[in-house]
């Protein structure tokens, strides 16, 4: 039990269960934060106001109840599905909401950001007979993506650590696993899952210093 | 036969009557400057030769064919809209070029867009590049800036920003060249190279709209002008008519006033 090597290697097993939440969420919610954005950008009035309303129930919401009713709503609902049992279905129903979630904080970053773009961006494309596609992924996209990077930066590493919520619906996560050993009276364990949150908020310090540099070639 | 005829356009924004019986035709090779006060329309009348405001009333016809007819719905669908609008260039008062391509790409990249609708595309890829990448190297070295073709545009100068966005929009090669106001962004000694271009396209017979404060140039370049108030056109004619022989006191009272506020500010150096 006190076996250093094996509580180690535990809590590096549960820590993985963070880092697949915290790729699954990015992976989903990135493309899907862009099309709600789009979305409450609609000039269809009814479209515009359902999105924004979503996306104000869910960024009011703390994320915490959001995971009780993912998990718990279909079963208690008598909905007609239901997540799978067992382990597999807490992480799917952790990942989703996590996507539901952070898809919506990325949208309004994603809106703030193609609004800031100049209406002459767009006329100078369309007046040499761009599609409004060819506008969007050749002239505003990339202004877009560096414009937004440093609050999706933000936004990126507090997931990193929002994964830690996952155990409210009973995932082992790093810090769910590294409570077992303190309730039994060892203490270090929670200390070393702050090394393992730094290391990784670290390597994507590191990551998006990069690619800020990348894009640090031109000037909005 | 006249490339470009303006019928009885207008146009409102809400309860703002902003362009009024806006008629005119433009010859094949003429350079028309369009002067007038600040407001009075000018650049709303750029932007519906552009499709980028869409006119309440009128008809716009470009080598006879009528390209915009405000009473015919079929003329203003947005696939017909984007073709349309080839026929016309735009230069705008701030550059717009696009931040994030070089210099050769902001010239290169429409064409290389249009280029994909080619049928012959997927074969010629290659060659079909080479020629696009050649003609905006040409385009360049047009408006002299051979040296900077890779770089951004914010390393280089409004001047030259402008210049490139010149050549992006000869690119085209539009029947109808518009220029807003293409110096009024400009710090003074850098409108010289700008209207230099300008005035070179007009020696190669470039059929070109200007909008200018640059009264000295209109004078000098345009072969006919037109005096914008409050949303009409109040005279147009030869330069020598418009500016030397106004017959109308709105007119005269705008030139007067120009002279007064622009006291000798000449433009000696092209
Ligand atoms: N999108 C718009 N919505 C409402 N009003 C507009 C819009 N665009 C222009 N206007 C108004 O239309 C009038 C004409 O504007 P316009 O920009 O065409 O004038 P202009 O002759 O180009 O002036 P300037 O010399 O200052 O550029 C102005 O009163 C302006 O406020
Ligand atoms: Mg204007």
């Amino acid at each position: 039990m006190n076996d250093i090597p094996v509580i180690i290697s535990r809590l590096s097993e549960s820590f993985l269960l963070n880092c697949r939440l915290f790729a699954l969420t990015l992976l989903f919610s990135l493309p899907l934060g862009l099309l709600i954005a789009f979305g409450s950008m609609s000039r269809f009035r009814p479209l515009r106001w359902l999105v924004r309303t979503f996306v104000w129930i869910i960024r009011g919401t703390p994320l915490m109840l959001q995971l009780l009713i993912i998990y718990f709503a279909p079963g208690l609902l008598d909905m007609a599905f239901s997540w799978p049992g067992g382990t597999s279905g807490r992480f799917v129903a952790a990942t989703v909401a996590f996507i539901i979630n952070y898809a919506c904080y990325f949208s309004e970053i994603f809106r703030g950001g193609i609004e800031s773009i100049p209406q002459g961006q767009y006329e100078a494309g369309q007046v040499l007979g761009m599609t409004k596609r060819q506008i969007f992924f050749k002239v505003i996209l990339l202004q877009v993506v560096k414009r937004i990077l440093p609050p999706v930066g933000n936004e990126v590493i507090t997931l990193v650590k929002d994964t830690a919520l996952a155990r409210i619906i009973a995932n082992k996560e790093i810090i769910m696993m590294a409570g077992e050993y303190s309730s039994k009276g060892l203490i270090w364990p929670l200390f070393a899952t702050g090394i393992y949150f730094l290391a990784f908020v670290g390597a994507l310090t590191l990551l998006l210093d990069w690619l800020e540099k990348k894009l640090s070639y031109f000037r909005t | 036969m006249p490339i470009l005829e303006v019928r009885d356009i207008e146009k409102n924004f809400g309860t703002l009557r902003v362009l009024r019986k806006i008629d005119f035709s433009l010859k094949k090779g003429e350079t028309l400057a369009i002067i007038g006060s600040s407001g009075s329309g000018k650049t709303t009348l750029l932007r519906c030769l552009n499709f980028l405001e869409r006119p309440d009333r009128g008809i716009i016809v470009v080598n006879n064919e009528v390209i915009f007819d405000a009473m015919d719905p079929d003329t203003q669908r947005e696939s017909e809209v984007r073709k349309k609008r080839l026929h016309f260039g735009l230069v705008f008062q701030n550059f717009n070029l696009f931040p994030q391509h070089t210099v050769l790409k902001n010239v290169t990249l429409a064409m290389e867009l249009l280029a994909k609708e080619r049928p012959n595309y997927k074969q010629d890829k290659k060659a079909i590049m080479e020629e696009i990448q050649e003609k905006g190297k040409n385009l360049l070295s047009q408006v002299g800036l051979s040296d900077k073709l890779n770089c951004y545009p914010h390393m280089i100068s409004g001047g030259q920003q402008q210049r490139v966005a010149i050549a992006r929009a000869l690119a085209l090669e539009p029947d109808i060249l518009c220029f807003d106001e293409p110096t009024s962004a400009l710090d003074p000694e850098l409108t010289g190279e700008v209207l230099k271009v300008i005035r070179n396209l007009a020696e190669r017979n470039t059929t070109m709209i200007i909008v200018t404060h640059e009264m000295d140039f209109a004078r000098d370049v345009a072969d006919r002008v037109i005096f914008m108030d409050d949303g009409v056109i109040v005279e147009q004619g030869t330069p020598e008519e418009v500016f030397g022989n106004p017959r109308e006191e709105r007119t005269r009272q705008f030139l007067t006033r120009y002279k007064e506020n622009s006291g000798n500010g000449s433009n000696a150096d092209c």
